[in-house]
């Protein structure tokens, strides 16, 4: 099975990096956001492929299904146009490009010593949704449930912020 | 026969059995136009279609002939690929639900097991949503595509009707799976045909909230807002013709089919018919399966009919009605049902 997970990785992995391209490349906002969409549907094919269902099903129901949804939703009413976006000042791709790059130095230099252990997807169970929830429940309970106290907290300043009055 | 590692028989059956399936669905999206227009005649005391073969049964035929020989129309002014992108998306993902249906036990054929069952996966209702919430792109991208303030007026609509109604959904069926303790839909329903009781009885009000959402998912009416063709011209699918209207019409036919067989499925016991149990030790194996598959049918068929029947009973909600009927009464009802349901699994697993 090696040989055939290897050519799903380099497919899937292909068209992750290309439709990501596209979301910064394309001129048309709505496009950039189907790119986006596709791109997560890639990474989730990579969740899949280390055996972690729950987190890529997960992963497809909350940021393409709900979030970009609501992406779509904002461009569409704001009806942006290719000719009708402002051109922007040069120095602001100036200054997108150096803090770019810097990023990506950060990155590099962080990442060049780290040990990446190669993961076997067939010992590794954890993203199944019992072994997930056993984790989540018992050893993180803590952080679990704080988390879930900052997602409330953004609920309620949403509503307050869009109260009338 | 093993090449390249990979089973191809495997293969060769599961392509077999996806491809009659996905037959089979666009089968009974097809009659399910002529039932429906059937159904209303007969709620309206009129005869309905009546003309093309005997009872009308060869309407659909002609139907969607009709609709391949029009002229297919794209407007100046859409954006041309995601016009033709917004109906591929709604048919497309509208067949992709049905992989996780079981649609019956284990056939044996020369020797080999076969599922009735696409795929088992051990997230089958998390698949579901997921496929569900994609539905909505095939309608806001098709709607924005068009150009046309009533379209997008309409995807909008349709966008915030979808994300409103799947809260409420997600939520009772949250209250199921503290029941049943699985999210794989074939040992749901074997649960179902172990313990002899449908999840209809034990989610009384879980089920409830799940019908009145699948109607709002569906875009059927009393719910059907997107295409209000008095209010919007005819909805989202106001600039299209030809084909790529029929597709997004036939999109809800299949949705509706879909989400019917998947009510019977998760409520009322799927495959499972009365006296299956005893009845498997007199009768061969594949008889049983065969037998379920038609229980399963059935219960789909009746739940199509409660949607035809709805429509052509219920008048169209006004769009503040809508929004308040999800937010303010489904999504309370469906917390106190999640609320109760684990308050007595945590007395029953304590006691």
């Amino acid at each position: 099975m090696g040989s055939i997970q290897q050519i799903i990785f380099m497919v899937l992995s292909v068209v992750a990096l290309a439709s990501a391209l596209g979301v910064v490349l394309s001129k048309n906002p709505v496009t950039s956001v189907l790119c986006l969409i596709i791109t997560f549907f890639a990474i989730a094919g990579h969740y899949i492929m280390m055996n972690a269902q729950f987190l890529a099903v997960v992963h497809i129901i909350v940021y393409a299904g709900a979030i970009m949804v609501l992406f779509l939703y904002v461009l569409m009413l704001m009806n942006l146009n290719a000719e009708l976006e402002p051109q922007k000042r040069n120095w602001l791709k100036y200054a997108g490009a150096i803090s770019g790059g810097a990023l990506l130095v950060v990155l590099v230099a962080a990442l060049r010593d780290a040990s990446m252990p190669a993961l076997s997807p067939e010992a590794n169970e954890i993203g199944l949704i019992h072994n997930l929830g056993l984790a989540l429940f018992k050893q993180y309970v803590v952080p679990f449930e704080v988390s879930s106290i900052l997602f409330l907290s953004a609920m309620i300043g949403a509503v307050v912020i869009g109260r009338k009055d | 026969m093993t090449l390249l590692s990979i089973d191809w028989f495997f293969l060769i059956e599961k392509i077999l059995l996806i491809s009659v399936i996905l037959v089979l669905s666009l089968v009974v999206a097809m009659y399910a136009t002529w039932g429906e227009r059937k159904v209303a005649a007969w709620i309206q005391d009129r005869l309905g279609p009546n003309r093309a073969g005997p009872m009308g049964l060869l309407q659909p035929l002609a139907d969607g002939g009709k609709l391949f020989f029009k002229e297919e129309i794209i407007p100046t002014s859409a954006n041309r690929f995601m016009f033709v992108l917004g109906p591929s998306i709604a048919m497309v993902v509208a067949c992709m639900t049905s992989a996780v249906i079981p649609w019956g036990g284990t056939l044996t054929i020369a020797g080999r097991e076969v599922s009735l069952q696409v795929a088992d996966v051990n997230i089958g209702i998390l698949y579901i949503f997921a496929v569900v919430s994609m539905g909505v792109y095939g309608i806001m991208i098709g709607g924005w595509a068009s150009n046309n303030k009533y379209s997008l007026l309409a995807s909008v609509r349709a966008a915030s009707q979808i994300i409103s109604y799947e809260l409420p959904m997600g939520l009772a069926l949250i209250a199921l799976l503290m029941t049943t303790g699985t999210l794989s839909l074939k040992t749901i329903v074997e649960q179902q045909i172990n313990s002899g009781v449908y999840n209809a009885f034990i989610q009384p009000l879980g089920f409830l909230i799940f019908l009145i959402c699948a109607f709002a998912e569906c875009n059927r009416a009393p719910f059907d807002l997107p295409e209000a063709e008095n209010e919007l011209n005819g909805g989202y699918h106001l600039e299209y013709s030809s084909m790529k209207l029929g597709f997004f019409l036939f999109a809800e036919y299949i949705n509706m089919f879909i989400s019917s067989a998947l009510m019977a499925t998760l409520y009322w016991g799927g495959y499972g018919f009365p006296g299956m149990t005893s009845l498997a030790s007199s009768l061969s194996p594949n008889l049983i399966t065969i037998i379920g598959f038609l229980a399963l049918f059935i219960k789909t068929l009746i739940f199509i009919f409660i949607f035809m029947w709805v429509r052509w009973t219920v008048p169209r909600f006004r769009y503040d009605q809508l929004m308040r009927l999800g937010w303010r009464v489904l999504i309370p009802l469906s917390l106190a049902n999640m609320l109760i349901t684990g308050a007595i699994e945590l007395f029953r697993h304590h006691s």
